[in-house]
C-alpha cells in the first residue's frame, strides 16, 4: 500500500514538474533562446554565421599566429572581439566577463561552457573617446 | 630527439666570436648626439617575424643612477604588473641590481631582466615547448600551453621569470597575464611589433640618464650594432654560452 502510494506521487510529482518546465520555458517558439547582445559596429556580410560555428577555431588559430610569430592583425582577434561586442552597464563604462550581460557570457552561460580566456585577457575594451560614443549609441537603440 | 643543429635559426655564435676578437676599450664615453633607439625596417601587420632581425639592448651602467627606478615602473605600469602587499611573491619583470667590487668599493648599478638568450635553458627544459624563442630572438612564455611547473625559473641563471601565485583582475589588453602560468620580460613585444620601443627604454630616455638602447643587433646600419661593434659591451654569465641579447658596458 505505502509502495503504491509512494509510486502515485512520484507520478504526480513528475507531472507537475514537467508542467512548471513547459510554462516557465514557453515563449514564442516554444524554444528559450539566449538573449544576445548586438554588436556595437557593424562588420561583413555572414560575419554572425561564420562565428557562430567557428568563433573557437578561428581564434585558436589567431592566438598561435600572434604569439609565436608575431602577427596581430584585427581579424580573428579577441581584442578586437571584446572591443566591438562590449555591452554598457549602469555606469556606461563596458561591464567585464563578472557581469552576466557580457556578450560571450550570454551565450556560453546557455550553454553552459566555460570561458577560460578572461582569467588573463582583459575582458573590457582600453577606454577611448570612440568607444564612449559608441556605447553612447548602444545605449540609445 | 634528434635535434638538426644545422637548421637552427637560434644557433648563431659567429657574432659572438668576432666580438670576442674585439680588444677590450672599456669606460670609453659615448659621443654626444647618439640617438637611444633606432627603427628597424617596420614589419607589415599580418607578416610574421623573421630570424633576419635579432632584438637586443644595450645598457650603460656609467648612466644608470643608484636608486632609480624608473624603467622598473615604467614596466610595471605598461605591462599592468601590481603588488599583492606580499613582495616575496610578487611577479617582477625587471630589478635593479647593485653590484659593489668589495676590493675597491666601486658601486654599479644595472637593471636586469630576461636576457633574452639566443640559446635560452629557459627554452630548453620546458616540459610544454611554452616557454620559446621568437624567430627575432625574442624569448617568451606561451602561457596558453604553461602548466606552471617552474622548471624555466630554476634554469635561468638570471632568476628573470616570476610565477603568478594570485588570480588577476583587470590585466591589460595587450598584456594577458593569469594565475598559474609563469611570466617575464617580453621586451614589450606588443610595442614592437607595432614599430615601437619597450616602455623602460622609453622611460629610461625620457625621464632617466638614457642608459638604455634597443635596437636589431643583426642590422649593421642600427645604433646598437654600431656601439657594441665600437665600444667593449658584456654579456653577464657569458661563460654559459647562453650568447644573451641584452649587453652591458661599464661592468
Amino acid at each position: 500500500m505505502i509502495k503504491m502510494r509512494l509510486g502515485v506521487f512520484s507520478i504526480l510529482g513528475l507531472l507537475f514538474l514537467s508542467l512548471a518546465v513547459m510554462t516557465s520555458s514557453a515563449q514564442a517558439d516554444g524554444v528559450p533562446t539566449p538573449q544576445i547582445p548586438k554588436a556595437l559596429q557593424k562588420t561583413e556580410k555572414g560575419h554572425a554565421e561564420l562565428m557562430r560555428r567557428n568563433h573557437m577555431d578561428l581564434m585558436l588559430h589567431k592566438r598561435d599566429k600572434t604569439v609565436h610569430e608575431g602577427i596581430r592583425g584585427k581579424q580573428y582577434s579577441l581584442k578586437a572581439c571584446v572591443s566591438c561586442h562590449a555591452v554598457p552597464g549602469p555606469d556606461k563604462q563596458p561591464v567585464s566577463i563578472k557581469s552576466p550581460k557580457h556578450f560571450c557570457r550570454a551565450c556560453h552561460d546557455y550553454a553552459a561552457v566555460s570561458v577560460d580566456c578572461f582569467q588573463c585577457h582583459s575582458s573590457k575594451p582600453p577606454s577611448s573617446a570612440g568607444l564612449v560614443n559608441l556605447l553612447e549609441g548602444f545605449l540609445k537603440r | 630527439m634528434n635535434i638538426d643543429t644545422e637548421n637552427r635559426e637560434s644557433t648563431n655564435t659567429a657574432r659572438r666570436n668576432f666580438l670576442a676578437g674585439i680588444a677590450g676599450m672599456a669606460g670609453v664615453s659615448i659621443a654626444s648626439g647618439v640617438t637611444l633607439f633606432s627603427f628597424a625596417e617596420a614589419k607589415e601587420a599580418g607578416e610574421a617575424v623573421t630570424s633576419k632581425v635579432r632584438w637586443g639592448m644595450l645598457i650603460d651602467t656609467n648612466k644608470c643612477e643608484d636608486g632609480c627606478t624608473k624603467c622598473v615602473s615604467a614596466c610595471n605600469k605598461e605591462n599592468g604588473i601590481g603588488t599583492t602587499g606580499r613582495a616575496e611573491t610578487d611577479p617582477q619583470w625587471i630589478r635593479k641590481v647593485q653590484l659593489r667590487d668589495p676590493k675597491t668599493g666601486n658601486q654599479t648599478s644595472l637593471p636586469m631582466m630576461c636576457q633574452h638568450c639566443a640559446e635560452p635553458p629557459c627554452v630548453d627544459v620546458c616540459p610544454t615547448g611554452a616557454s620559446f624563442k621568437r624567430a627575432d630572438g625574442i624569448v617568451l612564455v606561451d602561457k596558453h600551453s604553461c602548466i606552471g611547473c617552474r622548471y624555466c625559473m630554476m634554469a635561468c641563471p638570471y632568476k628573470a621569470r616570476s610565477f603568478v601565485h594570485e588570480a588577476l583582475e583587470d590585466q591589460k589588453s595587450h598584456a594577458p597575464r593569469g594565475k598559474g602560468t609563469v611570466e617575464s620580460c617580453t621586451l614589450c613585444v606588443h610595442r614592437i611589433d607595432k614599430g615601437g620601443i619597450p616602455a623602460c627604454v622609453e622611460a629610461c630616455a625620457d625621464e632617466a640618464g638614457g642608459a638604455m638602447l634597443f635596437g636589431d643587433l643583426n642590422d649593421p646600419k642600427s645604433e646598437i650594432a654600431k656601439r657594441v661593434a665600437k665600444y667593449a659591451s658584456r654579456q653577464i654569465r657569458a661563460d654559459l654560452g647562453l650568447n644573451p641579447g641584452v649587453r652591458y658596458q661599464g661592468i
